[in-house]
């Protein structure tokens, strides 16, 4: 029960969805799969909510360093499901106007884009320290993305105007071409990844999900 | 103060909080994080709700309940109920003594995923770019295409060759290969820029707020 109801599960709906890919009729069936896996999903959302929950919880019931801090993520996930469960106007909760998109407009937006931006300073520090030309591969990924990054932005037009805008049209270049095949090559690699890892998960000689509780 | 006034206050303040880490490690900083933590929790939680879980649940029940009361039939939405049932399957990870019949939910999200994504990356990644790299070497009169040409299919057949690590990488074979590691190099050089770029470009998005939006010293 413990080992063979998932293993023959995942082999029913598996084979299900690639069949359903090739015969039209079960697409009705796939799209079932589909909507139960979305209303898992949902549930999953519900189980790392009350992890976070008990986490930040435990930490604040134990007095452990930064337990302030648990207080704010708990306060903040509250704030954020009450209002947008209760007070925005039900499915037109991300409508312009409702207090849901106020916060998310003047809370969640500037954090999350800050938080990423961030990563521009510790992006360039650590370029800094590990870029050096020590060999040909190294050069060659070091061009490239000077030569991308300078050839999009204004000051790479006005060093290269005079040569008929040489850094924009370099940069279009490798982008159409040397960098298209690099990407075309791993992404039939990664396809014939997915696809042998998908059997091997569907036939069951993949079966890591079975173990722990 | 109006509504708008308060609300871009609150979002300088979190950013000046979020970009005090910049010097330090510090209390501003991790109520930010903090928050930020929460919040997205918060949101992703009620996005989840409103965009998944009343549609596909909670509407298709109750889409059954009412022929159920009205007209005293059984219609097909109650099958919905079992989407419902490994949901709560799930719910059950936190209770150790039976925390085991959750693997049924996650087998029965493994093996959507595996199903979805065979035929997915089969097709776009696998086949399609197959078909795309299927070019014409010489295309008469075009000397720049046909260079064009010759870059991607040699670009992609020794970057194929480098991922195959069944033979080793010696004589042609590893010539091939390290040619492949190159156009390799220059993809993720690419990358790499482009990675750059879409973070000034936030840290600008950023500067501007701050500086238009809130203090207002640029117009």
């Amino acid at each position: 029960m413990r080992r063979e109801v998932p293993l023959v599960l995942t082999a029913i709906v598996g084979i299900t969805m690639i069949i359903a890919h090739f015969l039209p009729p079960l697409n009705s069936l796939k799209d079932l799969f589909e909507d139960w896996f979305f209303i898992i999903a949902a549930f999953a959302i519900i189980l790392g909510i009350l992890n976070l929950i008990l986490v930040n919880g435990n930490n604040i019931y134990r007095k452990q360093k930064g337990w302030p801090f648990g207080v704010v993520v708990i306060l903040g996930f509250l704030i954020m499901t009450i209002i947008g469960l209760g007070f925005s106007g039900g499915k037109s909760f991300q409508d312009p106007g409702t207090p849901f998109y106020y916060l998310y407009t003047n809370v969640y937006s500037p954090l999350s884009a800050t938080m990423f931006a961030l990563l521009a300073f510790f992006v360039a520090s650590a370029s800094y320290r590990a870029f050096r030309a020590r060999n040909i591969e190294a050069t060659m990924l070091l061009l490239a993305a000077f030569i991308l990054m300078i050839g999009r932005v204004p000051i790479g037009y006005w060093f290269s105007d005079w040569l008929g805008d040489a850094l924009g049209k370099t940069a279009d270049w490798i982008m159409d071409f040397p960098q298209t095949a690099g990407q075309r090559a791993i992404m039939i690699g990664i396809a014939l990844g997915v696809v042998s890892s998908a059997l091997r998960v569907i036939l069951g000689l993949e079966r890591t999900y079975t173990s722990g509780e | 103060m109006s509504g708008d006034i308060i609300g871009i206050w609150i979002g300088a303040i979190l950013t000046l909080g979020i970009f005090s880490f910049l010097y330090k490690d510090n209390p501003f900083y991790k109520f930010s994080e903090a928050l930020f933590v929460g919040i997205s929790a918060g949101y992703w939680f009620v996005v989840t709700f409103w965009q998944y879980f009343v549609p596909k649940f909670w509407d298709n029940l109750s889409l059954s309940f009412h022929e159920l009361v009205a007209n005293g039939r059984i219609d097909y939405h109650w099958i919905y109920l079992v989407g419902g049932f490994f949901g709560v399957l799930m719910l059950l990870r936190l209770v150790p003594k039976i925390g085991w019949l959750s693997r049924w939910s996650l087998a029965f999200i493994v093996g959507t995923t595996a199903g979805l994504q065979f035929t997915r990356y089969l097709e776009s990644n696998g086949i399609r770019q197959v078909v795309g790299t299927i070019k014409p070497l010489v295309v008469g009169g075009n000397l720049g295409t046909s260079i064009g040409n010759i870059i991607i299919v040699v670009g992609t057949f020794t970057g194929l060759i480098y991922f195959f690590f069944s033979k080793e990488h010696k004589g042609a074979f590893g010539g091939a290969a390290r040619v492949g590691v190159w156009f390799l190099m220059i993809n993720f050089g690419a990358m790499f820029g482009y990675t750059v770029m879409s973070r000034m470009s936030l840290l600008i998005g950023r500067m501007d707020y701050l500086f238009s939006d809130w203090l207002k010293l640029i117009k």
